[in-house]
């Protein structure tokens, strides 16, 4: 809302001199937040000059510049002509212009000065209107002072003050208002806010309007409300006044002081009837809607539309109507207008219309907010009707318009009025006036309670030892329980007075093993030289596509946004890997080519049902909670991992190592080790993965949580991605739930160590992990940990054969081994791996 | 070696004259003192305390002497080899320290050429680590964490919240709708729902705060994210008022970003609270001194996020009773608040994966 500080004037007693930061900073204490400040850029000198001569002159470059002499009459203190260069053509000498002196500021804070330039010494500016933020009239260059103003040069006098003249002497504050105060859509409900916040008397126009407004009469044009089904039990109308008045002149002009209040309040001034109805809902806050009276046969009647009827609006597009419209029609039948959102273009004022219905009439909230979303019509009469507009000041909205339109317009008014008022007065309160003190901890007195509220405009009747009744004003149709009025107390009084307590809370429990585990993951893989990062969840059928999931893949199926940002990724993601690879070629892009990523986040990996709504401060039965519950996906929190380019690179110190799967591989169990868990690895051929370099992640009781490896050298190429990207993905939340539980500590053996090294001849397509399964089962209890370190194909062992060394390595927590029993505990180990998997040593 | 000496000569074992003992020792001693390295020394030990040196084949004819002399000539012979071998032990010290010297500064190396990193660094995302930092002051003071889900039934959102459905505030929320529109899902606009879900699974009295990504329709830009981070503080207690709102937000702006910074509540408008504040942070850069400063704008404050009193329609959808039971809560972004303490000034770098955002900060902000 853009409230002109001088039309605010007409309503409160602001201090001569105020500016547009004050009245913002007090505007603010109330609630209404500053958004900007228009007007008032500049502070003087800035006159009136007339230029006296203007000499071209040749410069080196080829540019010509005008030495002009210019008459400001006194304002530079001496009299004589000043002396000033001149960039801009279109104007010659005897032209009245505006010139700036030294010691004036333009906007944006740029300091005048004079100043030596092109051989002269000049000494102000003659102004352009963009150089004072005004918009151009046509000169395209130096304002040229009597055409701009539409006066005579003899009427302007050489160092007059320009700011007046120009409207530049007027600031506008832009206030925000909150949903809640639909009131302060208006230069009135900003004057009363204005009033609360520093004390200045405000005056009510309505109060004057209404004691001059007609009672309604028989004759006024007939208005029937005839709204067959009411949303959630209120008519749609409760208020209608209409008002006629005729043999307006359609060609009146607008006068000035109408089109800048308009102007300077954010709207086009258009013509005289509409800058009217306008400047009625600036004011007041009651949108106005003026119909054209010859276009209307027979009464009025509010109506709700019939599903398919259709009507074209003021801004020429036809519109299929909702059965939930609430319609202004022509005897019911042909619609006018979309009750408070907009009119219809057949019955809008033109300019050739001279009798005029003006209706001021109150809409239902829900009904207006509704039409006016359904229709994506946000208009400045829907905007307020959905805030909630006072219901009392129909009649006086009315009164105003017709006053203007007889005073300017030179139209009659008809004698007949309509006033349809079925309008319920607002229910008192039920108050506890200690609740304030209760809820906001300052002590505020009954007195002061009282006070407050009927300065807010609340009727309050005390009742002593009980509750209060208070009945909140006609504007106010927000202020319903106990806490609205808490706050009116808490922000009048002033927030400022709210002293700062620390709240002491119960003793808590600290960070869930899950929360803890997501740092400590997240802060092993940082250490390991992964960045971590948090990429846009969003993505497509398309990249599900392009990471080869099949047709049938569950991690096709999630939710699809209905308004997604880009309709190139409208679903919720699945893995937090499919999201990540966008950062990794960005950071390729920007020339890295060694990138370790990671990211922990949420997934969609389950159905989403269909939850139901309950009303506002509805407590939901169990049996509606839990299906609130149910619809919601399960969306278990991943972590996954992306690596490309060198993990160990190139340098002085010698070769480099490329990432490979098994860094990939690593990564997953290292995940599981940070956690106390032993993560099991088996082949596996899923997407995206490289089929033959794929690994499945598993926990100790076999569940599979995830995968890891190298990615499909299709997927990097349909991607743009390098060869040979690694990767992986866990679900966090089944290793965390695994993981938690209190480690157990084993005693550590303090004997001597042994080991002994096998080859291990398998067939080729034996995993390592099946040998060494059966290496652990074999070798017993003393077999301490195994390492594999080399694996050999060739002539040696023969076609579809691998050798696989290992050294095992034992232990006894209760003696020193001797070489007899490890011999036979690798004997054993071997002969286990024999009879699972068929194993010959190597060279045996 | 001769055998026993049967009969006494002593001319025959002249090796044995204390004057051969003793230039036998000289010899040795300067032969000593002469090597100049380990393998000289090793060849001087060989020549004048080995098993053919002089000294050694003297001591040998110890034994053939008559029990008289063997006394005298072999505390002669002892103490001779004592003094070479206490000489050789020194020089051996010594050399060996010396060559230790050597080698130590033969393998300097130029530290500096360490700087050169062999593995990429990784770090922690800074918006994480603000999160962590926020909620880890929080849980200091025992209040405990709660989440929940990203994608979120509308009544969680909204009308648990008391957003009314035909309500403006509902509309101003730039909602992601989830297909299909009668699903009653969306992505949830704000971390507010967990303040619903966690009154109704834990009951109160009720201290948490929710951290996690917010959604909403908002151009990417450099002071929008369609997805963001949000810490929502909910306490539910006997007895809260707007005062404890206010020294909880004190606190917390006090311990992220300096002694003096504390917030001003302004009145503001929000559904599920009443009173309802927007709270403002003490400029942090002129801490409300310079009337020309950037930051603030002149006005010494920076809107840090909304708070209020918890509406009385939220209690009761969750259950709770609000002639019994009162209660604070306030949210604020994450980003901005990472902002303010980092000087970051370009959203989309929290949201781009360059490695280099991270790597500016390690594992803490």
């Amino acid at each position: 809302m853009r409230v002109p500080i001088e039309w605010l004037r007409e309503y409160v007693d602001v201090p001569a001199g105020a500016t547009g930061l004050q009245v913002a900073a007090d505007l603010v204490k109330i609630g209404l937040e500053e958004e900007a400040i228009h007007g008032g850029g500049i502070t003087g000198p800035l006159v009136v000059g007339r230029v006296l001569t203007k000499e071209p002159e040749e410069q080196k470059n080829g540019k010509v510049i005008n030495w002009c002499s210019v008459d400001v009459g006194d304002a530079n203190g001496t009299g004589e002509p000043q002396g000033i260069v001149c960039g801009a053509h279109n104007f010659d000498a005897g032209d009245t212009v505006v010139v700036v002196l030294p010691g004036a500021v333009l906007p944006g804070g740029f300091a005048i000065s004079a100043r030596k330039t092109y051989g002269h010494l000049s000494a102000g500016m003659i102004c352009a209107a963009d150089e004072l933020g005004l918009p151009d009239d046509g000169s395209h260059g130096i304002i040229l002072l009597p055409q701009r103003l539409g006066v005579e040069a003899s009427d302007l006098t050489p160092g007059q003050d320009a700011l007046p003249l120009l409207g530049l002497d007027r600031e506008t504050v832009e206030v925000n208002v909150t949903p809640d105060r639909g009131y302060c859509f208006s230069i009135r409900g900003v004057a009363r806010e204005y009033g609360h916040s520093t004390g200045a008397r405000f005056t009510d126009p309505v109060l004057d309007l209404n004691s001059r407004a007609p009672e309604a009469n028989a004759s006024g044009y007939p208005v029937r409300v005839d709204d067959d089904a009411p949303l959630r039990g209120n008519v749609g109308c409760d208020r209608y006044v209409a008002r006629i008045v005729r043999g307006v002149d359609p060609a009146a002009p607008v006068p000035a002081w109408l089109s800048q209040a308009v102007t300077e309040a954010g709207m086009r001034s258009i013509s005289l009837p509409v800058d009217i109805t306008n400047y009625v809902m600036l004011g007041l806050g009651q949108p106005l809607h003026a119909f054209d009276l010859a276009t209307l046969g027979e009464e009025i009647v509010v109506r709700r539309a019939r599903a398919g009827e259709k009507i074209t609006t003021l801004d020429d597009v036809e519109r299929t109507l909702f059965a939930e419209d609430l319609l202004i029609t022509d005897g019911g039948e042909r619609p006018l207008a979309i009750a408070g959102v907009m009119g219809g273009a057949e019955s809008e004022v033109s300019d050739t219309t001279s009798d005029i219905l003006i209706e001021a009439a109150h809409f239902d909230p829900v009904s207006i907010a509704r039409s006016a979303r359904r229709h994506r019509l946000s208009s400045e009469a829907s905007k307020r009707f959905e805030r909630g507009v006072d219901p009392a000041i129909a009649a006086a909205a009315a009164q105003l318009a017709v006053d203007l339109l007889v005073e300017y317009g030179g139209g009659r008014v008809d004698d007949g009025v309509t006033d349809l008022d079925t309008v319920v007065p607002a229910a008192p309160i039920a108050f506890d006036p200690q609740q304030p003190t209760r809820l906001v901890g300052v002590s505020y007195t009954d007195d002061e309670v009282e006070a407050t509220l009927t300065a807010v405009g609340c009727v309050v009747e005390r009742v002593e030892g009980a509750r209060w009744n208070v009945t909140a004003p006609s504007w106010r149709p927000d202020l319903t329980t106990g806490p609205d009025l808490v706050e009116e107390v808490a922000r009048l009084r002033g927030y400022d007075q709210i002293p700062s307590i620390l709240a002491r809370p119960v003793a808590g429990r600290g960070l869930t093993a899950s929360q803890r585990y997501r740092r400590t993951v997240a802060n092993a893989l940082a250490a390991q030289g992964l960045s971590e990062i948090i990429s846009l969840p969003f993505v497509s059928d398309e990249l599900h596509t392009k990471l080869r999931y099949g047709a049938d893949d569950t991690r096709r199926s999630t939710v699809r946004l209905s308004n997604p940002l880009s309709d190139e990724a409208p679903l919720l993601r699945t893995s937090v890997l499919s999201t990540m690879l966008e950062s990794l070629k960005r950071n390729i892009a920007r020339g890295f080519k060694d990138v370790g990523l990671f990211e922990l986040g949420l997934v969609v990996a389950g159905p989403a049902g269909t939850a139901p709504t309950e009303r506002v401060g509805v407590h939901p039965t169990p049996e509606v909670l839990a299906a609130i519950r149910d619809a919601v996906p399960v969306q278990p929190r991943h972590v996954a991992w992306v690596m490309t380019g060198d993990g160990e690179r190139k340098g002085w110190w010698g070769e480099g190592r490329s990432s490979d799967w098994s860094d990939a591989v690593a990564t997953a169990l290292g995940i599981g080790r940070v956690l106390g868990v032993q993560l099991e690895v088996a082949q596996a051929d899923v997407a995206p993965f490289h089929p033959g370099r794929c690994a499945q992640i598993m926990l100790p009781d076999g569940s599979v949580i995830g995968h890891a490896g190298e990615l499909h050298p299709k997927v990097l190429t349909t991607l743009g991605l390098p060869p040979r990207v690694v990767a992986g993905e866990l679900d966090l939340d089944a290793l965390s739930a695994f993981a938690e539980r209190p480690g157990v500590a084993e005693p550590i053996a303090t004997y001597p160590q042994a080991h002994s090294d096998v080859a291990l001849v398998v067939d080729s397509g034996v995993t390592a992990a099946v040998v060494e399964d059966a290496l652990h089962r074999g070798g017993g209890e003393n077999l301490e940990s195994l390492a594999l370190f080399d694996i050999y194909e060739g002539e040696q062992v023969g076609e579809g054969k691998k050798s696989l060394a290992y050294r095992l390595f034992f232990r006894s927590p209760e003696r020193t081994l001797t070489t007899e029993e490890v011999n036979v505990a690798r004997d054993a180990a071997v002969r286990e791996v024999d009879k699972a998997v068929g194993a010959s040593l190597r060279g045996a | 070696m001769s055998g026993p000496n049967t009969n006494y000569d002593p001319v025959e074992v002249s090796a044995l004259d204390p004057e051969v003992v003793e230039s036998n020792v000289t010899v040795a001693l300067s032969a000593i003192a002469a090597a100049n390295s380990l393998e000289e020394l090793k060849d001087a030990r060989l020549a004048h305390a080995g098993d053919k040196s002089p000294l050694a084949l003297a001591n040998r004819e110890i034994g053939a002497l008559p029990p008289t002399a063997k006394a005298e000539a072999g505390k002669r012979v002892g103490q001779a080899r004592g003094r070479v071998g206490q000489a050789i032990k020194e020089r051996q010290a010594e050399l060996e320290a010396e060559r230790d010297e050597r080698i130590l500064t033969e393998e300097a190396v130029d530290v500096t050429t360490a700087t050169t990193l062999r593995r990429p660094v990784g770090g922690r995302h800074p918006v994480e680590m603000m999160q962590q930092l926020m909620v880890d002051l929080m849980v200091g003071m025992g209040w405990e964490v709660a989440e929940g889900p990203e994608v979120e039934a509308e009544w969680f959102v909204f009308d648990a919240l008391n957003f009314d459905e035909d309500h403006p505030a509902r509309q101003m929320q730039d909602t992601f709708y989830l297909d299909p529109a009668d699903g009653g899902l969306v992505m949830r606009t704000h971390t507010s729902p967990v303040q619903a879900r966690s009154m109704l699974e834990r009951g109160v009295p009720l201290y948490i705060v929710a951290p996690g990504k917010a959604y909403r329709t908002d151009e990417l830009d450099a002071t929008h994210l369609p997805v963001f981070h949000q810490l929502e503080g909910l306490a539910v207690d006997k007895g809260i008022t707007m005062a404890h709102l206010k020294g909880t937000l004190d606190h917390l702006a006090t311990q992220l970003f300096g002694e003096g910074i504390t917030t001003r509540l302004r009145p503001n408008y929000f559904p599920f609270t009443e009173p309802s504040a927007e709270m403002d942070l003490r400029c942090f850069v002129c801490r409300g001194e310079d009337p020309a400063c950037r930051t603030c704008g002149g006005t010494g404050w920076i809107e840090w996020g909304g708070c209020g009193m918890v509406h009385e329609n939220v209690l009761r959808a969750c259950g709770v009773d609000p002639s019994e039971y009162s209660g604070f809560a306030f949210g604020m972004g994450v980003e901005r608040a990472l902002m303010f303490r980092t000087g970051a000034s370009d959203m989309r770098e929290m949201i781009e994966g360059d490695v280099r955002f991270d790597a500016q900060f390690g594992l803490e902000v």
